[in-house]
């Protein structure tokens, strides 16, 4: 007999009830404490939206998209899904070690729970998003369709940053550091408060194969100008995603052995 | 020959020659250490906790658990739970396993009571058809019924454990670990619990049991094995372990 070296499958409990009990969690934790609850979601990309919008619409003046507003909210929102999700993501087994070191539930659930958690969030500020188009008078189109289209493999890309992230900050605690100057430095490198158009040609490069970027300019294809993002875009951001998640799982299974003597 | 009969039974639980070393530590966690590592790896030490130890349970025995603090008694725990792997050596486990190590680890002190027995139950492995049809009895049993509502913060925490307690005791695990959690209820809910605890084992269920009290480790288990520094010291009939554990010229 082979000496088993793998961490073995102790749980054969039931994903669909642990992933809906550790959401809830989330949700009650995140929200009872709130007077304001769910609006308080609302409040921050609206005054990220207001500001934005006061800087780079009146103080700087010049040529600005039409419908600024929402040009800017368009990248608010995917690029709050990104930091939401890989902080939480990143200190989600640390801060869970409690959960590690006395429950054998399968390790992946616990970051994958809060891209889930962070996902069900944002599309709070998704509806208010959709809520906004519609009254700056641009109806519903069927281009909306692809909201889905794009929104999916960006949750399996958020999905394997977590995952990665997490269990590489058992073994290194700065990691955090590094995502949190991450998170600020991408706030300039994707096109929140600017168009991908005036980006020189030979940065182009760097936008298109990051798939912050390739949301929000998704975003803009589909709400804004009402029609499909290119193809280029979609391909993209589906095989960014699947090299991401991938990759991130992977991390995640070769370092979760050696979770527990490590928190 | 292999065949199907040959698969154990639910409930079987079994140690072979299983080593487990953690390294030393200091709580460096950092890039700077990491890249010391690099340069270095031998630089960090390993301690054994787990040294060769082996032993068999078939479904419906219990083993105790005996030795000093540090002896390994909760890694061995933690190993069977499956929070650990061992560096050598086998661990087989057949069944549902369900730890009770350390209570309240997955409470949550905002949430009621009844969303903790919710999660605390997905997180056991219960299903939730399971869990509707054992709510019930988790309830009754916990004693706890008019503060389901109330956040777990305010709960003492002698009602916390019974809360813990029930629905542990509730997934009906084939194979039940615990340390000393037990100690920490009234007395009525305590007899309650033996009680619980010797019907689970009547029932067909293996309990691996660390504690330094030897009155309730000869009243719960058949076997024991007494840890010293990680080896097997002596493992036998639970009386007779204890009388070595005891008796004197030991360093106990």
């Amino acid at each position: 007999m082979h000496p088993d070296r793998t961490l073995r499958p102790h749980w054969h409990g039931d994903y669909v009830f642990l992933f809906q009990n550790l959401i809830l969690k989330d949700f009650r934790v995140r929200y009872r404490n709130m007077s304001l609850g769910v609006l308080w979601s609302l409040i921050n990309p609206l005054v990220m939206m207001g500001v934005l919008t006061f800087i780079f619409g009146r103080v700087f003046g010049g040529d600005r998209p039409p419908l600024f507003p929402l040009f800017v909210l368009c990248g608010l929102v995917p690029y709050n899904f990104f930091t939401l999700s890989l902080i939480g993501g990143t200190l989600s087994i640390v801060e869970n070690s409690q959960l590690i070191k006395r429950v054998p539930i399968p390790r992946e659930v616990i970051p994958v729970t809060v891209v889930v958690a962070t996902t069900l969030h944002i599309l709070i500020q998704l509806a208010l998003l959709l809520l906004l188009t519609i009254a700056f008078g641009l109806t519903p189109s069927a281009s909306w369709l692809w909201l889905p289209v794009i929104w999916i493999p960006y949750v399996a890309f958020l999905c394997g940053l977590s995952l990665g992230a997490s269990a590489v900050n058992v073994f290194i605690r700065d990691v955090r550091y590094l995502v949190e100057s991450f998170n600020l430095v991408l706030f300039y490198l994707v096109p929140i408060f600017y168009s991908f158009s005036i980006i020189p040609a030979r940065y182009a490069a760097v936008y298109q194969f990051n798939p912050v970027a390739a949301m929000v300019m998704a975003m803009r294809n589909i709400l804004l100008d009402q029609k499909a993002p290119p193809a280029s875009l979609i391909i993209n951001l589906v095989v960014a995603s699947a090299f991401v998640c991938g990759l991130g799982v992977l991390l995640f299974h070769s370092l979760k052995r050696r979770f527990y003597e490590h928190l | 020959m292999p065949d199907v009969s040959s698969t154990p039974p639910n409930g079987t639980l079994r140690f072979a020659g299983v080593t487990k070393s953690f390294p030393h530590r200091r709580g460096q966690l950092l890039l700077r250490d990491r890249l010391l590592d690099l340069v270095n790896p031998s630089r960090r030490p390993r301690f054994t906790v787990i040294q060769d130890v082996s032993f068999d349970l078939m479904p419906g025995e219990s083993l105790g658990l005996l030795g000093p603090n540090g002896a390994g008694k909760s890694t061995l725990l933690n190993l069977a739970t499956g929070l650990l792997e061992p560096e050598a050596g086998r661990i087989e486990v057949y069944g549902r396993v369900t730890p009770l190590l350390d209570l309240g680890a997955g409470f949550h002190g905002e949430l009621t009571g009844r969303e903790n027995v919710r999660l605390n139950a997905a997180m056991l492995g219960i299903t939730r058809r399971e869990l509707e049809e054992r709510w019930e009895a988790i309830v009754e049993f916990s004693g706890v019924r008019e503060f389901l509502n109330e956040p777990v913060r305010k709960y003492s925490q002698g009602m916390q454990l019974r809360l813990a307690f029930s629905v542990a005791v509730h997934a009906e695990p084939n194979i039940l670990l615990m340390d000393e959690v037990i100690g920490v209820g009234d007395r009525a809910f305590y007899e309650r619990a033996l009680e619980r605890i010797r019907s689970l084992r009547a029932s067909g269920t293996t309990i691996l049991f660390a504690s330094h009290n030897t009155e309730l480790l000869s009243m719960l288990c058949d076997k024991a094995l007494w840890l010293e520094r990680g080896k097997v010291l002596q493992a036998g009939p639970v009386a007779d372990v204890i009388r070595a554990y005891e008796g004197p010229g030991s360093n106990a």
